[in-house]
């Protein structure tokens, strides 16, 4: 099943041509920005069992520092993009160091909290576009004659960029690391009682996982070409959480068959040819499947499809 | 090996444990016991780093370890087991021993390489269950393990990170009398390459394995000697042995 997957993904944009819908290829290049995001979420909400409820702050840093980079003049994807990483991974060290002194529930609003923090400064930025966000001139520039603003270049750069990070990821949880870090959402205390330094392995996760959603902030900015504070609003990071819930929590691919399967449905009960006028109401039956899976797929849709529990 | 020297440690206004001194020699058994509520338990997490101490020291192998970080002493050679059945529930029982064995071979700021394929860690582990008697049960999940092997993971586990001192807190609490009697025998076994403290209620276990014993009521030590001593102790006897004794 995966197979056949994987060869819909790569031939998606030829197909939409074929069929004389290339919209479509935006929408899927979209879907796939959000694969990432929601895979670097579940690095640390899946494996390292942090409930981070702030990760759209991560995002947001990234897509903004494309934004006002754009805005500045610099519009190299070589400048712009490792700065969003860097900018995102800066953020994730610093609310990681404070936030990750603190548990449960305790984790969950402190996150929340310097998320929103974000989200506020970004809306008084008035240099920046404050509450409007701003646009982009342009796509960011990779050189070498190449532009990014054919829609099937730009879908297969982001295809490319996204299966380099799952493989990256995919290493990173079966590494020492990774066992490191789900022996501690296991039991924290007997990790630690084994030799484990908690605290930094947790931090690093957290680092890794922000300096991720940093680049899938970059894509989604040259995506819209516009960043706005919604991108940090506490509802993207809510957004995020249940795509990993929908995929599977702690399932490899859970962010990514999460992300697919909420922007997919969203796509297509927002549209009017299945529900006409109710389009509007597009959430009541995305709500419905949602609670559907929840209640009959706990382990999400990823990890209704996996053969050995985990 | 292991000397405490007037420890402390209050939990708001109750003395949990007070001015506790305590030296365990190289090679020995030294048991632990006390009525509930001695704070045995507490002055093990003191000694493993879990707890801070209020006062006193702690010195483990000629270094002041007393304000060392848990795993911090995990490395210098001083695990522990937990009185409450502390293990990776999710992990098969073969994983639970290897991630401890990893703890303590090589950095595990490994992010690339397969941990998978690393056979010296799994054969290690492997090792470590024929010596908790879990070899044939390598690949069951460590929860649906039966309350017993459950128990003798929690050892494997400490034993896991080679300790050279292993605290073992009540390591038979809730066994059957079987069970019992092959956790006195693993821990007969080890004792030949480990110094072990160990907190146990089962007068039983304590008087067949203990080259000497401490005795801790209110957070005291009330007394320290060979089992014989103890046991004719009249000060022990009134405080803590009683029937059980003259039974």
């Amino acid at each position: 099943m995966r197979i056949i997957f994987f060869i819909l993904v790569l031939i998606f944009p030829l197909a939409m041509s074929a069929i004389d819908q290339p919209f479509y290829v935006s929408v899927a290049t979209r879907i796939l920005i959000y694969a990432m995001a929601a895979a670097s979420l579940n690095l640390v909400l899946g494996y390292g069992g942090m409930v981070s409820f702030g990760h759209a702050a991560f995002f947001g840093a990234g897509a903004y520092v494309v934004g006002i980079l754009a805005v500045e003049g610099v519009t190299s994807l070589w400048i712009a993009w490792p700065a969003a990483i860097a900018v995102a991974a800066l953020a994730a060290l610093v609310i990681g160091a404070i936030s990750l002194r603190t548990r449960g529930v305790y984790f969950i609003m402190i996150t929340l909290a310097f998320a929103q923090m974000m989200y506020y400064v970004f809306v008084s930025m008035k240099a920046y576009g404050g509450d409007d966000g701003l646009s982009l001139p342009a796509r960011s520039t990779p050189g070498f004659g190449i532009s990014l603003s054919n829609d099937f270049v730009w879908y297969y750069l982001v295809l490319a960029l996204l299966s380099m990070i799952l493989f990256l990821l995919h290493r990173l949880v079966h590494s020492r690391f990774g066992r490191v870090i789900e022996a501690i959402r296991e039991n924290e205390t007997r990790a630690s009682a084994v030799g484990y330094p908690v605290y930094r392995y947790k931090l690093l996760c957290f680092v890794i996982s922000g300096a991720v959603a940093g680049l899938a902030g970059a894509l989604i900015a040259n995506q819209t070409s516009y960043v706005g504070p919604a991108l940090l609003h506490w509802v993207q990071s809510g957004t995020l959480m249940v795509m990993v819930i929908l995929g599977g929590v702690g399932r490899f691919w859970g962010g990514p068959v999460g992300a697919v399967v909420l922007l997919a449905l969203e796509e297509l009960f927002s549209g009017s040819p299945l529900l006409g006028p109710f389009a509007l109401h597009w959430q009541l039956p995305v709500g419905a499947i949602l609670l559907a899976v929840v209640l009959f797929a706990p382990r999400g849709i990823a990890g209704a499809f996996a053969k050995k529990p985990q | 090996m292991l000397s405490l020297r007037n420890l402390s440690k209050r939990f708001g206004g109750v003395v949990a444990v007070d001015r506790v001194s305590l030296e365990v020699a190289a090679g020995e058994v030294h048991a632990l016991i006390g009525p509930n509520g001695a704070g045995k338990t507490t002055l093990v997490s003191q000694i493993s780093g879990s707890l801070s101490s209020d006062e006193g020291r702690i010195d483990f192998q000629g270094l002041d370890v007393t304000k060392a970080k848990p795993h911090e002493r995990v490395r210098l050679g001083l695990a522990r087991s937990h009185q409450i059945t502390s293990i990776f529930r999710r992990f098969s029982v073969l994983d639970n021993l290897a991630l401890a064995v990893q703890a303590r071979s090589g950095s595990s700021f490994s992010f690339w390489r397969p941990v998978a394929a690393e056979a010296a860690l799994f054969d290690e582990a492997r090792g470590i269950s024929r010596e908790i008697g879990l070899a044939e049960r390598l690949q069951v999940t460590a929860g649906n393990l039966a309350h017993g092997e459950q128990r003798a993971l929690e050892v494997g586990l400490a034993l896991a990170t080679r300790p050279k001192l292993v605290l073992l807190d009540e390591p038979m609490a809730g066994m059957g009398p079987q069970e019992s009697q092959r956790m006195i025998a693993l821990i007969g076994r080890i004792r030949a390459g480990v110094t072990v403290l160990l907190v146990e209620h089962d007068m039983d276990a304590v008087f067949r394995l203990a080259d000497r014993i401490t005795v801790l009521v209110n957070g005291r030590v009330i007394a320290t000697g060979k089992p014989e001593a103890i046991r004719a102790d009249p000060q022990v006897r009134r405080a803590y042995l009683g029937d059980e004794l003259a039974a």
